[in-house]
């Protein structure tokens, strides 16, 4: 329970930080994934570079109808209300359910999604958001729509020599519905079982099933599902062959809960 | 493998140690700095036991290492004698029976605290939603509930 040996190195600016990455330095946010695998030794990485400190790693910036979350914005920061209007009521219902609030004084939204997590709640519910990752690399910034982000099981679309920069999402009308659920025996545990359901007027609804054996499932168009839970949430299922029963179960439930909970215009918490 | 050093400042007053950077925050102030009143119970972030105060806000010191407390602002449950909120909820937790073999206590207390402060209008519901992040294994929740409550109803009738 202790972790294997590691060199750590705080990089004071983001070329720094990237050339510790080119290095094969570990990058590390809130540290609140990578700890405990480091405690129990499932990563054993040789370098650890911690981007904590680099400047505007964590914060807000909206500008147009654009809302720019800094990599290292913690999950508390985003239950609290830091991003503004109906995008950041969302976000902070979703943020709410993350562990527990001393692991959301740490852990940061872009550390959570980069490390890809199957069942993290991050991974879960931003392929919803008609948004996108920034990846910075040498070359600058690249942006990478959040519903492909997430490729595999901690595996993401980013180049091994980059870092995720930020998180972009629109700003969302007020009548924007939402639903949210997922499944865990216990507050804070990780989900058995995640869907989601974004509907922006005048977009097509959006909706995620996640937490499974593999990346999340973007569902782009989820105007059936919406329309009409049970049927459509049994074809999504009929199309994941593999999964256990009782997962299987709890994933057509999840996603009925999602599109009910959207569809009856329910508020976020 | 190196050792470095780590400049902190724990209770109010400031330390220097020199540890590995694989050293977790719980092993350094309990094995270099002696203060023993933080618990180390699952060392993986789940049971809570470790939870001290870091940079003003309640969080887990078994899965937060070394190189990243340099610098940082600690308090351990050893630091929070002059605290008003941590006086009533020691009274509360002890009139509640809130601990029987103690183990869990100190990070109850520093959870405890946040939700007295943070959510002062929060109901037994949401007190138990929040302490979910700390664990009992004397199954001794339903005081512990009881003595947060209380000092939250003592804070709202005033």
């Amino acid at each position: 329970m202790k972790p294997a040996p590691f060199a750590y190195a705080r990089p004071a600016d983001w070329p720094a930080a990237l050339a510790l990455l080119g290095s094969g330095a570990r990058p590390v946010a809130g540290g609140q994934s990578i700890g405990p695998m480091l405690n129990l030794r499932m990563a054993q990485p040789g370098l650890v570079a911690d981007l904590r400190h680099l400047p505007e790693f964590g914060g807000i910036a909206v500008q147009g109808g654009t809302c720019r979350i800094g990599a290292g914005t913690t999950h508390a920061a985003i239950e609290d209300g830091a991003v503004p209007g109906r995008l950041g009521a969302i976000l902070a219902g979703v943020a709410r359910r993350i562990a527990y609030r001393p692991v959301r004084n740490r852990g940061t939204i872009g550390g959570s999604l980069a490390h890809a997590d199957p069942a993290a709640d991050w991974v879960a519910v931003l392929p919803a958001f008609p948004g996108h990752a920034v990846a910075l690399g040498p070359a600058g910034e690249r942006r990478i729509p959040l519903a492909g982000f997430v490729t595999g099981i901690f595996e993401t679309a980013l180049r091994p020599e980059e870092v995720l920069r930020a998180i972009e999402l629109p700003l969302l009308p007020p009548e924007t519905r939402w639903g949210h659920w997922k499944f865990c025996r216990k507050p804070g545990e990780f989900s058995k079982a995640t869907a989601c359901l974004l509907a922006i007027p005048g977009q097509a609804p959006r909706a995620v099933l996640a937490a499974l054996d593999g990346p999340p499932l973007p569902i782009p168009d989820a105007t059936a599902l919406l329309a009409a839970p049970e049927a459509e949430a049994d074809r999504l299922l009929a199309t994941l062959p593999g999964l256990e029963p009782w997962r299987a179960a709890l994933a057509r439930t999840a996603l009925r809960r999602a599109a009910g909970m959207a569809a009856a215009g329910m508020p976020t918490a | 493998m190196t050792r470095l050093p780590i400049r902190l400042t724990v209770n109010g007053e400031p330390a220097e140690v020199l540890a590995e950077p694989r050293t977790h925050l719980a092993d350094l102030l309990r094995g270099e700095l002696l203060l023993t009143g933080t618990h180390i119970g699952c060392e993986h972030g789940v049971c809570g036991a470790c939870t001290v105060e870091l940079d003003g806000a309640p969080a887990r010191s078994c899965i937060t290492h070394a190189g990243a407390c340099d610098g940082a602002t600690i308090r351990t449950i050893e630091g929070f004698g002059e605290d008003a909120v941590m006086a009533a909820l020691r009274e509360a937790f002890s009139a509640e029976h809130a601990l029987q073999c103690g183990y869990c206590t100190p990070g109850m207390l520093v959870a405890a605290r946040d939700i007295v402060l943070r959510l002062p209008g929060a109901d037994e519901a949401r007190v138990r939603e929040e302490l979910s992040g700390n664990l009992c294994r004397c199954t001794g929740y339903r005081g512990i509930v009881r003595a947060v409550m209380r000092v939250l109803e003592e804070r709202r009738g005033r």
